[in-house]
């Protein structure tokens, strides 16, 4: 059964699809860019359309500490938060993940203060990689709302439980109009059930979440999320499947996109995709062989699927909105390091590209092509620097 | 694929425009895309706001630089503000102005619209970004009269919605007029 496609902004396509999630519980504090998404949500809930408690608060850090309470108490829980605020909930994402609460977040992606910046990029969300939260990019706002019952679905499975955050690029998919097919509410129950939690918060029977644990016991724990996250691999696999069946839409931990002769393989997360797809489509009426290897699920980390589609390559690039000061692209670091021990393993080269909200152009993927193809590209550098004023 | 970039000033709702265009496209049956220049907002400052129209699904996400057609908010803008950079060699202005557009010496095509007066006189404000919409369908033909009305009829409620449905239609016939 089809949906009817719309038209509307991406934060209001979230807002609709939490709402048809039907999240009981919703904690936010607005920050730009993501205030239309949780603007969107209170009224929304002002309006009597959804049965979802809003828990107004001071801090990012109180709204992720008001849904840590309220997934251990057994809710279905939603908030959304960018860059500083995601920096401020620091502390409570691990406390999330090792209480193994499935709270669910849209991280819109907003580059980090100082200076200050409220233009896109992924510091933030990768900054936080190893908190112990599945991690999702979304290319377009399609993705944005599917991705989100996607998410509560593995997060919630028994074997998995663990917290996750759908990227979304902050204004370039936020604040972007265009069509969505936004998930119908009956189809969205039948995906979706209601949260059945393992273990409830609950007066009359007593539990004890986030205990002391000393050091007979703490490595057990932190297996046993390691061990999680792993598992939520083929968890993914399995649920993207389910979502097929019922909305008709296909997803993988990755996407591939002309890459089977490929001799050059782009790899990148997020809304640069869709401008790298056009790029390529370019360069192969040029008769390049150029591929994008799509990352929508970088925790858990899909490590065989890159392997698969970089094997053959001549050459991988990749693309990243982020730097670990002094080392590269934080995604570069993760492909270099599982393919260190594959034997057959092609070169591989990164770029930090649209850092605090650069714009990325067709003409710059195809110059970074370019550039590559000449062997001219260092082993990582940024993309398009204005050397006149450094 | 149709791009369309247009020049205001804070205020003056030209994201509010980009977004109605992509939704009268998406009526006419196109792919369609809007997205501000994503700036520090404040009242006055020119503005940037873009909308992409195309047959097929739109996956480029960067800003627009070689556009088909520019839309100029504010004249006042073509003196502090290149509003034809990178503008089609066959690209076409629309611009609001009281002045005869031979006036604008910029080596491109362009058709003027007082659409401030249209609005003062329908809407009762000077907010003209629907008005423009209407003289942008009239003088281009890439939307249709009927979708930008859509478009507005659904943004506004009551005597709103009623005016500025209004102003579109005379912006419209004002500057097909004008063409004869």
């Amino acid at each position: 059964m089809m949906n009817e496609m719309q038209i509307l902004e991406g934060s209001k396509a979230v807002a609709l699809t939490v709402r048809s999630c039907r999240v009981d519980v919703i904690s936010a504090y607005p920050i730009t860019p993501q205030t239309h998404i949780v603007e969107d949500l209170a009224q929304m809930v002002a309006d009597g359309e959804t049965d979802a408690e809003y828990i107004k608060v001071e801090s990012e850090f109180s709204a992720l500490s008001a849904l840590v309470g309220a997934s251990a108490a057994g809710a279905r829980t939603y908030s959304s938060t960018t860059s500083q605020g995601l920096a401020l909930m620091f502390e409570v994402l691990f406390n999330a993940s090792g209480m193994r609460l499935p709270i669910v977040m849209t991280t819109v992606n907003r580059s980090l203060s100082a200076p200050l910046s409220i233009w896109n990029d992924q510091q933030d969300s990768i900054s936080v990689r190893d908190a112990g939260w599945i991690q999702l990019y979304a290319e377009n706002n399609q993705e944005t709302s599917d991705l989100l019952p996607i998410a509560y679905k593995v997060a919630e499975d028994k074997d998995i439980l663990l917290p996750a955050m759908c990227c979304m690029d902050g204004f370039v998919l936020t604040h972007t109009f265009e069509p969505v097919e936004i998930p119908e509410q009956s189809l969205v129950d039948e995906f979706l059930p209601s949260y059945q939690p393992k273990y409830v918060l609950d007066p009359k029977n007593p539990l004890t979440f986030g205990a002391y644990a000393d050091p007979s016991i703490y490595m057990e724990f932190r297996y046993q999320q390691h061990d999680a996250m792993l598992k939520a691999y083929e968890k993914f696999e399995e649920v993207a499947k389910e979502f097929e069946k019922v909305f008709g839409r296909k997803y993988d931990l990755v996407e591939e996109y002309k890459i089977e002769d490929a001799e050059i393989v782009l790899i990148s997360m997020g809304s640069i995709v869709g401008t790298m797809k056009d790029a390529v489509d370019e360069l192969r009426k040029g008769g390049e062989k150029v591929g994008i290897l799509k990352i929508i699920s970088y925790r858990p980390f899909p490590a065989e699927k890159i392997y698969e589609a970089i094997k053959d390559a001549k050459v991988v690039v990749v693309l990243e909105k982020d730097v670990s000061v002094g080392m590269e692209g934080g995604l570069l670091s993760d492909i270099k390091s599982f393919m260190y021990n594959r034997e057959d393993r092609p070169p591989i080269v990164g770029f930090s590209v649209g850092l605090g909200g650069r714009d990325v152009t067709i003409g710059d993927i195809k110059g970074l092509v370019s550039k590559v193809k000449r062997a001219e590209a260092e082993e990582f550098e940024f993309l398009n620097l204005r050397r006149e004023v450094l | 694929m149709i791009e369309i970039r247009f020049h205001g000033r804070g205020g003056q709702g030209a994201v509010t425009a980009a977004e109605l265009l992509a939704v009268a496209a998406f009526n006419d049956g196109y792919y369609s895309q809007a997205f501000p220049a994503f700036g520090v907002e404040r009242r006055g400052a020119p503005v940037l706001a873009f909308t992409r129209i195309n047959d097929e699904k739109i996956r480029v996400r960067s800003q627009i630089y070689s556009p088909d057609y520019v839309i100029v908010q504010d004249s006042t803008l073509v003196k502090t503000v290149n509003v034809v950079e990178g503008l089609k060699e066959d690209g076409m202005v629309v611009i609001n102005s009281n002045k005869d557009p031979k006036e604008f010496d910029i080596g491109r095509e362009i058709r003027a619209i007082d659409a401030t007066k249209i609005s003062l006189d329908v809407i009762g404000r000077p907010i003209m970004n629907t008005t423009m919409l209407g003289a942008f369908a009239g003088a281009t033909g890439v939307v249709s009269l009927e979708s930008v009305k859509k478009a507005v009829e659904n943004r506004f409620e009551g005597k709103l919605k009623e005016r500025n449905v209004r102003a579109v239609e005379v912006a419209y016939e004002k500057i097909k007029e004008d063409a004869r």
